[in-house]
């Protein structure tokens, strides 16, 4: 049976295009986890309550999403927590100083910007992997925001400011529409204009790609800014629903924004992945996340099936892709 | 060449005279950083480190990296501990022999991953660390291993030993530093970690099997961490699931990358290691005694990071240049 299957693909290359495709196995996986949850507890079929506990997750697929681009381009940024982290707290102490909030809202995007750039100028001008540069970056930040903010937590924002996740258009939460709407954007950016095409192709073959007359530094150079810009976004509207910034907020953030852009397809040595196959990745995590607490499984515990996870995706994913390719 | 000029190509040299500029500059702005006691805390500090640095080392030269350690470290930190609240009186000996064992196999995990789905090694460490710290919590039931479930034979090795009573980690560590140093340098295994870090391809068609030296890279690394594990228990005398060895992965690669292992792979030297994590040591003692809050610690390691990764990669970049471009 399986082999008649692979028989009537090999022959049909169109079909199989579109069948083998590892956002099938995001989108199955959504499925199963969303029909298990429903098992576990009735209040899963509550659409309100899943919007709900998509909330917290939301800073971290707005990254996701940026990353997902990234990762096509052949790079990676692992110091996305860390910039989180780094630029709440300089909001937090920009805030403090009294300096107005739409002022310490534009200092914190512009510190987000300022990281990212600087990422990106190391790994485009001296060249080095950006796996490893960001892994030194991540302790940098992380520590900027430890030297910055002590253990202190910096609050005593005005109301208006705290609990963004509190505020509803109908039963959707604000951050989550940010999220939809960023990610259709992006998506449309990336599936049907020339610039998101030439991401591909830097991705497939960098060397090619600078051939073609496509300016590869500098849009790498860009995607780090944004990520940057990105995180920034993330960090005030963090800061915003926790009511304060700390220097340890969002640690280990990037195994769950890494898990989100794995599961969703994209493949990590780059060229290849979309934002669809990110968003639907986005809604797996917190279907998981979710389900795993109305389980009452500890929050530190869940962290084996997310990293399994992490591994069992970028293995699928490859062998996807290498049987694609046949 | 004189004896002179062999002096001066000694790859270490660079970040031996940075220590010794260290050192002095922190002396004459406070003297009491050369008293006995701040340098035994340097070495107090050392042991736990340098041990998980050799195994980091060999990943790193083999041109991988393996983040998960500090998981690794607290897993079998937390192992040994609960064995100790079973049976107090296991032996020294036997703890090693376990905890080493249980570093073995995690280590060996990461490395099957790695050479079987060839995936980049962070991502696939950035999953076990997640993952072995997930198991840390469930073995340990989010419970702390305390002062007084460890038993005295242990902690005393981290105080004390029958040398000089120099404590007994640091003796230990000194062994591990040594046969490290002789694997890597007079043995053929070594020479061809070596040569699988500096050009797999290559190291594959001279008919070096690049999966088992690979596996055996991990293996190693994982070992000893979970070593580090017994040292942790018997230095700090408690384990904590949410604690113990987290960010530690990051100290320990920034000591390999400042001591001069290439992240390239295929370069690097125990001696260049060992005094790299020296710096760290000193520096972590030094910031007290230089009146800098400790928060700035992770700051300057970051720093040193990201330094250190530029100028490896600006020798790199000069070296293609006076092969011709050559040597790509």
């Amino acid at each position: 049976m399986l082999k008649q299957i692979s028989i009537y693909l090999s022959e049909n290359p169109t079909l199989r295009y579109w069948i083998v495709r590892p956002e099938w196995v995001a989108v199955i996986l959504l499925i199963i986890s969303i029909i298990s949850s429903i098992q576990l507890s009735p209040f899963f079929a509550d659409l309100a309550f899943i919007m709900d506990s998509a909330t917290p997750y939301v800073e971290y697929g707005l990254i996701a999403i940026i990353l997902t681009l990234i990762i096509i381009s052949g790079e990676i940024d692992l110091s996305i927590a860390s910039m989180i982290a780094l630029t709440a707290v300089i909001f937090g102490t920009a805030y403090n100083a009294g300096i107005g909030m739409p002022m310490s809202i534009v200092i914190a995007l512009l510190s987000g910007t300022l990281c990212g750039l600087f990422n990106g100028i190391l790994v485009t001008k001296l060249q080095i992997p950006s796996i490893i540069l960001t892994i030194g970056t991540l302790t940098l930040y992380r520590g900027i925001a430890q030297s910055l903010a002590s253990d202190f937590s910096l609050g005593g924002y005005p109301s208006w400011f705290i609990g963004i996740d509190y505020r509803y258009v109908g039963i959707v939460p604000i951050p989550v529409i940010i999220f939809t709407v960023f990610a259709i954007v992006v998506g449309f950016f990336l599936s049907s204009t020339i610039y998101g095409k030439q991401l591909y192709l830097i991705g497939t073959n960098p060397q090619t790609a600078k051939y073609s007359g496509i300016k590869v530094d500098r849009v790498k150079l860009l995607l780090f800014t944004l990520s940057g810009l990105v995180c920034g976004i993330a960090g005030v509207l963090t800061t915003s629903r926790l009511a304060v910034a700390r220097f340890n907020m969002a640690t280990g953030a990037e195994l769950e924004i890494v898990l989100m852009v794995m599961l969703g397809g994209t493949y990590i040595f780059g060229g290849r992945g979309n934002i669809f196959g990110t968003f639907i990745a986005f809604w797996i995590v917190v279907i998981l996340r979710a389900g795993l607490n109305v389980a009452r499984i500890k929050i530190e515990s869940q962290l084996t099936i997310l990293g399994a996870m992490l591994i069992i995706a970028i293995i699928l994913t490859n062998y996807i892709y290498s049987k694609s390719q046949k | 060449m004189t004896l002179f000029d062999k002096f001066l190509r000694i790859r270490e040299l660079g970040i031996f005279s940075i220590i010794v500029v260290f050192v002095i500059v922190a002396a004459i702005i406070d003297p009491r950083f050369m008293t006995l006691d701040s340098w035994r805390a340097v070495f107090l500090a050392i042991p736990l480190i340098l041990v998980m640095a050799m195994g980091q080392m060999m990943v790193i030269i083999c041109r991988h990296v393996d983040i998960s350690i500090g998981s690794i470290l607290a897993f079998s930190a937390i192992v040994i501990g609960l064995l100790y609240i079973q049976f107090p009186g296991l032996s020294l000996w036997l703890s090693l022999v376990i905890t080493a064992f249980v570093g073995l196999v995690m280590g060996l995990i990461n490395g099957f991953i790695v050479t079987r789905f060839n995936v980049h090694s962070i991502i696939v460490t950035l999953g076990t660390l997640s993952l072995y710290r997930g198991l840390v919590f469930i073995v340990s039931g989010g419970r702390q291993i305390d002062r007084n479930d460890i038993p005295e034979h242990v902690v005393s090795f981290s105080q004390t030993s029958f040398l000089f009573s120099i404590p007994g980690i640091l003796i230990f560590s000194a062994i591990i530093v040594v046969i490290t140093h002789l694997v890597m340098r007079h043995s053929v295994l070594g020479r061809e970690i070596y040569a699988t870090g500096s050009n797999p391809v290559a190291a594959h068609l001279k008919g070096i099997n690049v999966t088992k030296v690979t596996l055996f890279c991990f293996g190693i690394c994982g070992m000893l961490a979970g070593v580090a594990g017994l040292f942790y228990a018997s230095r700090f005398g408690y384990v904590n699931p949410g604690v113990t060895g987290v960010g530690i992965e990051f100290i320990v690669i920034a000591g390999v990358i400042i001591g001069g292992t290439s992240i390239t792979g295929g370069s690097g030297s125990v001696l260049g290691t060992f005094l790299g994590i020296l710096l760290l040591g000193i520096i972590n003692v030094a910031l007290p005694v230089l009146n800098i809050p400790g928060e700035f610690q992770k700051a300057i390691y970051g720093l040193i990071i990201v330094i250190a990764l530029a100028l490896d990669q600006l020798i790199i970049y000069r070296m293609k240049k006076l092969s011709g471009g050559l040597n790509a």
